[in-house]
């Protein structure tokens, strides 16, 4: 078989697993795969994740040439705990079977990268698996890439870093000021989510899936809700999808917020955070004043929402956002008229449009690399099919891109959180899950990119797998790229225009 | 020609930070005497912070990032987060300490010069939170360093962090 087949059509025929919503799983066998792998080697389809489970591993793949897009979940079971890697077909893919080898214990044949990523050897190995394995008596001692050349040194990064951030270590290897490569080593955040949510009821598990990252806790509950209620073939009430949409636009806009006015900060701008962090503070008073945190934590539960927005909320956030939209076009100036500013951010850390492309990455990242998606029109989810959205393209693939994607990104939030007020319809908020198995997989676009959640329910109504994949997977090694050939004192910038999660990727 | 703008506007409204808030009550009882044996007059009053997340999820981080910004403004009271822990009289400690941030934890304390305080913010760090029981958690600060204070939340409000800061300040500057 050569290319021009469609993920359907190599599909077509697949058994399936009953229950599994609302995209298809397919069982597969080991030569299915390998075909599989031969076809992702002549095709574009994007690797969404891939996870391991207690026999079997899950990949999820998605065709965008496919109208309207395909998406699908292939199973491969592995009785003798090894699979054929999908790395040297789909880069992005490297970390996340580096990870699997860590928590379930499955070799991925072919992977060149042997060394672990989340276990660093402080804890029993392959502690999701049925065969766990011992704690070693050491912890690895980590082995870098070789670099050669004449004249360079290495500095080492992290796990605590300067500011007031997440842990992980970076590792530079530079010639005078200039980088010549960036290693990361992450984990560090690791605290056995996938390991927690098991067997937990569904509520309690909701509490875990918002504390994934912090600063996505709508998105991820988000995303959670929506994979539960796809596995129990329950759908929330029209008022809690517009209720959710709007925390998870307070949330995207209070994080590009704070992100805008941090790398001005680093490129020694101080007067563009003070001003951002001043703006952010409004959206977070009223999420508290409107939803009753800050965060809007455990408000979107699976069901529906936490809490309903009263007229007063309403009323007090239509004013925050017409208080934001000229405020912010003020700064949005400043950033503007400011040379010295974008002699810092234009040209600098350029990620090539063919390697967001390669690695499958989403999120603004992408968008600034003329990569488009956005999880919210493709597949799209509600309420998002009734309002009107532009998404934000550019081509510079550098700081400045991510800037302006992110400044646009800010604007389409505004404008929706408006048409969302203008219609939020009226009715229950909630409507409980009902207790039934089943299987249930949501994307959702959080201020990053694009979320993965896949969920398995026992009869009883508990949780008996979870796996979230955060955005920043296909994002991180993309910074190490970017920053390549930048100068050491560029980094802080590169790495804030990104602002990769590491909770969120450690799990 | 914004920015000249904003600077005349931000000069005549006057700051836009919120009134100090009182010292916290709970915090103060939490400190009690055992800190207050350790309290150092020398130190004025001036407190500077290290902050190691241990393995939060970023909520509490996104909070204490709020402190440093004009609204909560914690530099006025004499209070700010330092790089290094070698300049810091504080450790403070978010998250659950995952295993894996143990060590790292524990050397940022061991490199802070005496005295030295602890204080954990966060229901991760007062206890593991919603993550404790995991065969990658150790569970609070306290499995690694002394804990002087405990300021819970999920994550706790700005406002909350400063009053349980500002009762840790008045406690440690109270010695002799």
């Amino acid at each position: 078989m050569l290319g021009n087949v469609t993920l359907r059509e190599f599909l077509d025929g697949l058994k399936t697993v009953p229950q599994h919503r609302p995209w298809p799983r397919h069982p597969i066998d080991e030569r299915g795969w390998k075909e599989l792998i031969h076809q992702l080697s002549v095709n574009d389809w994007t690797l969404l994740g891939l996870w391991g489970d207690a026999t079997e591993i899950h990949a999820a793949f998605r065709d965008d040439e496919a109208e309207p897009e395909a998406i699908a979940v292939v199973s491969l079971s592995c009785p003798e705990r090894k699979f054929p890697s999908l790395s040297e077909v789909r880069p992005g893919a490297i970390r996340l079977e580096r990870a699997l080898r860590d928590l379930w214990g499955f070799t991925p044949l072919g992977l060149k990268d042997e060394r672990p990523w989340l276990d660093h050897g402080r804890w029993a190995s392959s502690p999701l698996s049925l065969h766990k394995g011992s704690r070693p008596e050491q912890p690895h001692a980590y082995q870098f890439l070789p670099v050669e050349g004449e004249s360079l040194h290495q500095i080492p990064v992290g796990p605590v870093h300067a500011g007031i951030i997440e842990p992980g270590h970076f590792r530079f290897t530079c010639a005078g000021e200039t980088v010549v490569r960036l290693e990361e080593r992450l984990g560090y955040t690791h605290k056995g989510v996938e390991g927690l949510m098991t067997g937990k009821p569904i509520m309690e598990a909701a509490r875990i899936a918002g504390r994934i990252s912090g600063d996505s806790t709508v998105a991820y509950a988000l995303a959670f809700a929506r994979a539960i209620e796809a596995a129990s073939s329950q759908e929330a009430p029209a008022r809690a999808h517009w209720l959710r949409a709007v925390m998870a636009e307070l949330e995207r806009v209070a994080n590009h917020l704070l992100d805008i006015g941090a790398i001005c900060n680093d490129a020694a701008f101080a007067i563009m955070l003070a001003q951002a962090t001043i703006l952010r503070e409004r959206v977070m008073k009223a999420a508290a004043a409107c939803f009753g945190h800050r965060l809007m934590m455990d408000k979107v539960i699976p069901g529906g929402v936490a809490a309903d927005l009263t007229r007063e909320g309403a009323f007090t956030l239509r004013s925050v956002i017409a208080a934001l939209r000229g405020d912010f076009e003020r700064l949005v100036e400043i950033y503007d008229d400011q040379p010295s500013l974008q002699d810092r951010t234009v040209g600098t850390g350029i990620v090539k449009p063919e390697l967001a492309h390669r690695f499958g990455a989403g999120g603004f990242v992408a968008r600034a690399s003329s990569r488009a998606g956005d999880a919210r029109k493709t597949p799209g989810y509600a309420p998002y099919e009734d309002l009107e959205l532009t998404i934000p393209l550019l081509a510079g693939g550098d700081v400045g891109a991510r800037i302006w994607v992110r400044i646009e990104e800010v604007r389409a939030s505004l404008s929706l959180l408006e048409q969302l007020l203008d219609g939020i319809p009226g009715g229950p908020f909630v409507r409980p899950i009902p207790t039934r198995g089943g299987e249930g997989m949501a994307l959702v676009e959080g201020f990053r990119g694009e979320i993965l959640m896949w969920v398995r329910l026992s009869e009883v109504g508990k949780v008996v797998r979870c796996h979230p994949r955060d955005p920043s997977w296909f994002q991180w090694p993309l910074l190490e790229a970017a920053i390549e050939g930048n100068i050491v004192a560029d980094f802080p910038l590169c790495n804030k225009s990104f602002n990769c999660s590491y909770s969120g990727a450690d799990l | 020609m914004r920015l000249r703008g904003l600077l005349l506007r931000t000069l005549f409204k006057g700051p836009v930070s919120i009134a100090k808030p009182a010292s916290d009550a709970d915090a103060l009882a939490q400190l009690g005497a055992n800190v207050a044996e350790r309290a150092q007059a020398k130190l004025g009053r001036s407190l500077r912070i290290r902050e190691v997340d241990a393995g939060s999820c970023n909520g509490c981080e996104l909070e204490l990032q709020a402190l440093n910004g004009p609204v909560y403004d914690l530099e006025r009271f004499g209070i700010s987060f330092v790089a290094s822990p070698r300049h810091a009289d504080v450790i403070l400690v978010t998250g659950p300490v995952s295993i894996n941030m143990a060590e790292a934890l524990r050397r940022t304390y061991d490199a802070a010069p005496h005295p030295k305080w602890v204080v954990a913010v966060g229901d991760c760090a007062d206890n593991g939170g919603c993550f404790a029981g995991s065969y990658a958690v150790l569970g609070g600060a306290a499995s690694v360093v002394p804990v002087d204070l405990v300021i819970p939340g999920c994550p706790p409000d700005p406002e909350k962090l400063l009053a349980g800061l500002l009762a840790l300040l008045e406690t440690v500057a109270s010695g002799k």
